[in-house]
């Protein structure tokens, strides 16, 4: 027998299973954030002395850095929108392009943690670069599962759209939510480590 | 208008007769292609894993005992040498015999991270919810089959993490359970392997947890509505809701002690930190006390965790056994619901000795109080539901009775603790420890054997051995009494709970320390007590008397709409439609004392 509720939504909840499940990880993943973000403010106010983040940070490479992320999330919309239009071709162009502004994402990242290596700022330099590096650290890893995540929908795993195109959309729309979580943490991190 | 739906509904049921056969042909057909390895090992059958799960648990709470049966040595003649086992430890743990001090922080640490975290969480969430819940709900399986399969991969993965830093240079997490920085952090390389463990336990209850819900949510069956479901069923719904959302901080902060340990951050290490006489490299400016907020949000809900599932098997077994409706249902699942939100606002009253200041101490012992009050609606729920029952003290009913007094025990001695002054008085004594233990090993444990009993005909089609049972059951309620009961009297006396030698060298601790030895006894006699249990367990899989399905005349859909044990692949032979309660027992005109859910009027 199968599992009901895979591909269509149930009647009286309206959501299909996935949709639950993916909206309950990102609850608990709003929990961790919230968590290093309170370790954050509760740390800063301990502190006899808090660097400001603008006088630390690259401001423009982190200011390109949220446009890209934000440009990612609007494909994203893109690729799960030509999936329900029935328009494949542009979803592979759409997902592609999220794809490659995720990887141009931690390209930067990486130019920005090799000069600070470079400046001589570890982690253990102090506080305020423990918790950037944490923070920014532990998003990097969620991008890099996006990437995974979108990579396999773009490639091995589209093959579900001639089988069962109903699921693979909303594969689609399940990893778009969890992407948009992951660009609306970055919306949170820039001001707290970059210009506050 | 109700000839018609239920015109409706039997057309449906004819359909679902002719589909149902169908499929189970398929299912049989697909069940002889499963090789070995992806039917018992690396299988994503609910059940299956819910088996995985029981075992794997069980095992780990045998040992967890086993190491504190090694303490209570320790406690009761400090210093002379270990019978038995002690050639067997090692120079680096017990040379002659004798336990050192760091050999027994490691046990004590290990203790209660292998009791709470791979025992009890895993046997009552792990493998009672993951079996029996689907079956309750009328389920073919749980949501995501994959995830549960992975959950379970994880946790045995973080165990295995766990049992493997005991061989590590300097052996296993010695800085307690609770891994209060900023001795976690200075301590030996076991606390990283402490932390890694936790990380992948961590994960196994968030994929877990994710799962449960999804599956009460999505996939109850036809006419099970909320207020329908079995209280086992609400009690797993709000334990993983508690799992989902308290675990994270404890994730953020063991992300943290890991840095600490491994990049040599100071998030929790204070400024100008001096040990032995040594200067600490690193350049401080954290603070100790965020460990503890961040540890103790989980830690909080992590008891109710214990003790939620722990009540849910008690509510079956007493509607069941007392042949009543339990007394104030939708009392019990509101008080339920209130008793998770409340959980996550408790949490500050571990720490009224960490000078927070008395006006936070002031919100949390507030919120204390208000949180015992749902407990106790629970527990007078139960106490109402047996009044005026014929009952039948069967072998689960004997445990869930003894629940009941031995969780109100724990329940009513951790009242001086929310409150800030006794608990300046109380704090880190054995008190402490005789309070949580009367709920989660005389409380929750009682409870887990109680569903052991009770579930295993449906999960093997025999019955285990009432005389053993029976025997098990003297002998756990007698020397579980006998282990902790002692211990308020040593804590009311001021005994510190940490103490290698179990408090020789204080003066205040000499009245009492004759305790000791009498404890230390009845954990070992406890231990025994076991025994007829695990014979009990493996030979009743072949020889135990073969029962009926619904052995126990029981109204929940696990008994009463499929066979024991349930078909492999999907359950049921038809999936049940539910007409009514979880609990209608000696309805008044009814021709049976019960009446199952999925019976039609």
């Amino acid at each position: 027998m199968n599992i009901p509720y895979t591909s269509t939504a149930r009647p009286d909840t309206g959501l299909y299973n996935a949709k639950v499940g993916i909206w309950l990880f990102l609850a608990s993943e709003v929990m961790l954030f919230g968590a290093l973000f309170s370790s954050y403010v509760l740390l800063r106010v301990g502190a006899p002395s808090w660097p400001h983040g603008y006088e630390m940070m690259n401001i423009p490479l982190g200011t390109v850095n949220t446009i890209i992320l934000i440009g990612s999330s609007v494909t994203m919309v893109m690729s799960w929108a030509s999936l329900m239009m029935k328009q494949f071709s542009k979803y592979k162009l759409y997902m592609g392009l999220t794809i490659l502004l995720a990887v141009l994402f931690l390209v930067n990242k990486y130019f920005e943690y090799s000069a600070e290596f470079h400046h001589g700022r570890f982690p253990r330099t102090s506080t305020y670069f423990a918790i950037y590096y944490t923070l920014t650290g532990l998003h990097g890893l969620h991008i890099l599962g996006g990437i995974i995540v979108n990579s396999y929908l773009w490639g091995p795993g589209s093959k579900m759209w001639n089988t069962d195109p109903q699921r693979f959309t909303n594969r689609v729309e399940v990893a778009g939510l969890y992407w948009h979580f992951v660009d609306l943490v970055w919306i949170f991190l820039f001001p707290t480590l970059y210009l506050l | 208008m109700r000839d018609d739906t239920s015109k409706h509904r039997s057309q449906k049921q004819v359909e679902g007769v002719g589909v149902g056969t169908a499929q189970v042909h398929a299912a049989h057909a697909e069940h002889h292609e499963l090789s070995f390895v992806r039917k018992y090992i690396f299988s994503t059958d609910h059940k299956v894993i819910g088996i995985q799960y029981g075992i794997t648990a069980l095992l780990f709470l045998l040992f967890g005992f086993t190491l504190m049966m090694i303490m209570r040595w320790q406690l009761a003649y400090p210093g002379e040498p270990i019978p038995l086992i002690g050639a067997l430890l090692g120079p680096e743990r017990a040379p002659d015999g004798v336990m050192l001090p760091e050999f027994y922080n490691q046990l004590g640490a290990m203790h209660g991270t292998i009791m709470v975290f791979l025992g009890v969480v895993p046997l009552a969430v792990g493998a009672f919810g993951n079996y029996i819940m689907p079956l309750q709900i009328g389920a073919v399986d749980m949501a995501f089959p994959k995830l549960n399969m992975m959950s379970y991969w994880v946790y045995f993965v973080g165990g295995v993490t766990m049992l493997v830093s005991f061989f590590l240079p300097g052996g296993a997490a010695n800085s307690g359970w609770t891994s209060y920085a900023p001795l976690a952090v200075i301590a030996t390389t076991g606390q990283t392997a402490w932390l890694l463990g936790m990380v992948f336990l961590i994960t196994s209850s968030l994929l877990g947890s994710i799962n449960f819900i999804t599956t009460i949510i999505q996939l109850r069956t036809h006419g099970l509505t909320f207020m329908r479901l079995p209280f086992f069923v609400w009690a797993q719904f709000v334990t993983s809701f508690l799992l989902l959302l308290a675990f994270p901080p404890l994730e953020a902060a063991g992300i943290m002690q890991l840095m600490d340990r491994l990049a040599g951050t100071s998030f929790f290490m204070p400024s100008g930190l001096v040990v032995s006489g040594v200067p600490l490299p690193y350049t401080g400016g954290g603070s100790p006390l965020l460990w503890q907020h961040l540890f103790w949000f989980l830690a909080h809900p992590e008891v109710y965790v214990l003790i939620l599932p722990a009540m849910g098997i008690v509510a079956e077994i007493i509607a069941n056994n007392t042949r009543k409706p339990l007394w104030g249902y939708k009392s019990m699942v509101n008080a339920a619901i209130f008793l998770g939100f409340m959980s996550f606002i408790v949490w500050a009253h571990h720490m009224f000795m960490t000078g927070m200041g008395t006006v936070i101490s002031a919100f949390f012992q507030t919120t204390t109080m208000i949180i015992s009050i749902p407990s106790i609606i629970i527990l007078t729920a139960f106490f109402l539901s047996l009044w005026g029952a014929s009952i039948r003290f069967t072998t689960p009913m004997l445990f869930a009775l003894a629940f009941l007094p031995m969780f109100g025990i724990g329940g009513l001695t951790g009242l001086p603790l929310g409150l800030a002054p006794p608990d300046i008085h109380l704090h880190d004594t054995y008190y402490v420890i005789g309070h949580f233990h009367y709920v989660v090993a005389p409380g929750t444990l009682m409870a887990l054997f109680a569903g052991i009993y009770y579930w295993y005909p449906k999960v093997t089609g025999r019955k285990m051995n009432d005389l053993l049972g029976k025997i098990h059951f003297w002998g756990s309620f007698i020397f579980l009494n006998g282990v902790f009961m002692p211990m308020f009297i040593q804590g009311l006396a001021g005994v510190s709970r940490r103490l290698y030698d179990g408090g020789a060298q204080y003066a205040h601790a000499q009245e009492v320390l004759h305790w000791n030895e009498f404890i230390s006894v009845s954990a070992w006699l406890l231990g025994l007590a076991q025994i007829p249990f695990i014979i009990n367990f493996f030979w009743s899989i072949k020889k135990g008397k073969k029962v009926e399905e619904n052995v126990w005349q029981a109204t929940t859909l696990e008994w009463s709409a499929t066979t024991s044990p349930p078909l492999a692949h999907g359950n049921f032979v038809q999936i049940p439609e539910v007409y009514r309660g979880p609990y209608e027992y000696s309805v008044p005109g009814a021709q049976r004392d019960f009446l199952p859910q999925n019976e039609r009027a």
